[in-house]
């Protein structure tokens, strides 16, 4: 017998994803818009969230373990309030990324992939951001940041602490 | 005799790119959005439309570079099934983001492209797949696209017209692999995104089973202005068989990067010294990837290399995305190579075992060699996974993989050899 609710998405969602299942030619093209919907509400996709998931679309659950694991935007764990997520391929990298990301994880005490003990940052090291005009990038919860430098990042980070909404 | 004057050159989907408020369907009509349009629906047909494109001598801006008229020409009609038009906005090559400011700064140039286009296949339902972290971008393309379908520019009776189509954003979710056509359309069906076998090409079986045309977004933010102008005025842009303006994403040692369309033909050089204020250190680039990292490298003596399919083909290497990547006498190119070598490593959908293996192989390889732990046996692992990689799989991606590894140790195989574990027995041997 298990006494933790099973998570449930809100009555406005199902009414949500049944208008967008229906703009698809089959309701299993919803899925990933769906899986942006339970993260969104949940903070991340737990194996009860993924279930709950594919009881919505009707799908098995093996199909929405292997979208689940596949993309990466998908997150199995929680993470901070504030997702940092810096980019390192080759244009950012030639443009102090590497650096940038040392400074990062000296300043909170965290490697990439790693949440800080108060749950506030995550830093992550992603991939091409498609913005290499603007290298080193830094995503903030998706948000873009430009040619950021290490006072730019202190100065993010002091304005979070403070509590400004960033 | 192209202009080297940035002010002078004829622009294409970058026309408006700078005006303010260019994404709000006011601003965007102010500035001849949709003007054309009513004329499309009344006057053309698909056989014009498609005749029209394949004299303008478009070709795919995505990366492969296929002729666009003729890749609709594929598309059968009267199977019974509907025809699928998706547009490819996954943008995930390293070193590109030219679709990004199509879509943040003129989204109804896009969207105006994506009614042409679909007018022309008889198109019902239309998809723009975009990359998942570009959510701002995907935002504006959302409010751009109510925007439409309040002004009846989407949905049914477009215009007054007897043509419907609805046209509805998909935001993937971080998986390079998905600008590849066929994994897009495996990711687009609810699925990870594996590369399937071709043929069947996607015209004939694609989303659904059903036919399907993907084009890149630059591709078909293109359409508006070669229907409106028509397709002599598109061909006499450019070069013949290279015509029309391409956008090139510049990024690396360079004063100003950024993104510059200019008329297909303009030079490496111009493009670099002239719209990107030069390179960081000295004066000839020690390499330049010219269209994306999947790209062989070129080097400094292709500097004035014509920037068209043929001549970066004839070069040793491809126009790609037009995402050009410069590094200066500073960079250090095994550290690069490792870098990109990660990047495929990491991206690899992993279905096919020589891309899976190969690239993980060569990534601990390379991270070895830059460590300044390797050998020349390592030496001879990079040359031989990578070469054996390529043409065994069923997507492009091992070949990019292998792009930047056989690149290197072509062109540098002294920058190799300087972070051999050895480097002066490694000197006296070859």
């Amino acid at each position: 017998m298990s006494t933790v609710t099973e998570p449930q998405f809100s009555e406005a969602r199902l009414v949500e994803i049944k208008a967008l299942s229906k703009r698809y030619p089959h309701q299993k093209s919803a899925l990933m818009p769906v899986l942006y919907m339970a993260q969104e509400d949940f903070g991340y996709l737990s194996m009860e969230v993924q279930q709950m998931v594919a009881d919505t679309l009707s799908l098995k659950i093996m199909e929405v373990r292997e979208v689940v694991t596949f993309y990466t935007m998908f997150r199995e764990q929680p993470c901070g309030k504030y997702l940092l997520e810096v980019c390192t391929n080759a244009s950012c990298m030639m443009n102090g990324a590497y650096a940038l990301l040392d400074h990062m994880t000296a300043s909170l005490g965290i490697k990439a992939g790693e949440t800080t003990a108060d749950g506030m940052f995550t830093i992550a090291e992603v991939e091409c951001a498609g913005a290499c005009a603007g290298a080193p990038v830094v995503q903030v919860n998706n948000m873009y940041h430009e040619n950021v430098t290490a006072n730019d990042m202190d100065a993010l980070l002091t304005k979070v602490r403070a509590g400004e909404v960033i | 005799m192209i202009s080297s004057d940035p002010k002078q050159v004829q622009r294409i989907c970058f026309d408006n790119i700078e005006v303010e408020n260019m994404h709000t369907l006011e601003v965007a009509k102010a500035h001849g959005a949709y003007a054309f349009l009513p004329n499309v629906l009344k006057d053309f047909d698909t056989d014009k439309i498609i005749d029209e494109v394949k004299v303008s001598g478009l070709r795919g801006r995505g990366g492969a570079g296929f002729p666009t008229g003729l890749k609709w020409s594929f598309v059968p009609r009267n199977t019974g099934k509907p025809i699928y038009l998706l547009c490819n906005a996954d943008e995930g090559e390293p070193g590109t983001f030219k679709d990004r400011d199509i879509m943040r700064f003129d989204p109804h140039l896009l969207i105006e492209g994506m009614i042409m286009s679909g007018f022309a296949l008889g198109v019902k339902d239309a998809y723009i797949y975009i990359r998942g972290e570009f959510l701002h971008e995907y935002n504006v393309m959302c409010g751009a696209i109510e925007e439409a379908y309040a002004a009846n520019l989407l949905g049914d009776n477009i215009l007054g017209s007897d043509y419907s189509m609805n046209l509805m954003m998909h935001r993937g979710a971080g998986a390079y692999i998905c600008g590849e056509e066929t994994a897009l359309i495996e990711s687009l069906e609810g699925k990870a995104g594996r590369p399937r076998f071709k043929p069947p090409f996607p015209a004939v079986e694609g989303f659904y089973g059903c036919p399907t045309v993907v084009n890149n977004v630059e591709t078909i933010a293109t359409v508006p202005a070669i229907l409106e102008h028509g397709a002599a005025w598109h061909a006499a842009i450019g070069i013949p068989n290279n015509t029309g303006c391409k956008i090139f994403s510049v990024s690396g040692d360079v004063n100003k990067p950024g993104n510059y369309e200019v008329p297909m033909g303009t030079t490496l050089k111009v493009l670099i010294e002239d719209y990107c204020g030069g390179l960081k250190h000295g004066s000839v680039p020690k390499v330049v990837i010219p269209g994306g990292s999947s790209t062989p490298w070129l080097t400094g003596e292709h500097y004035e290399v014509p920037l068209t399919y043929d001549d970066l083909m004839k070069a040793g290497s491809f126009l790609g995305s037009g995402a050009i990547i410069v590094m200066d006498e500073t960079a250090d190119l095994v550290a690069i190579t490792h870098r990109l070598t990660r990047f495929y490593a990491h991206e690899s959908c992993g279905q096919c075992t020589p891309c899976r293996e190969g690239t993980g192989w060569l990534e601990r390889v390379l991270e070895r060699v830059n460590a300044g732990q390797g050998s020349d046996d390592d030496v001879k692992v990079m040359k031989d996974a990578s070469t054996h990689m390529a043409g065994r799989t069923i997507c492009a991606l091992a070949e990019g993989a292998a792009a930047p590894i056989l690149s290197l140790l072509e062109h540098f195989p002294e920058d190799v050899q300087a972070k051999l574990l050895n480097p002066q027995q490694a000197e006296k041997t070859s």
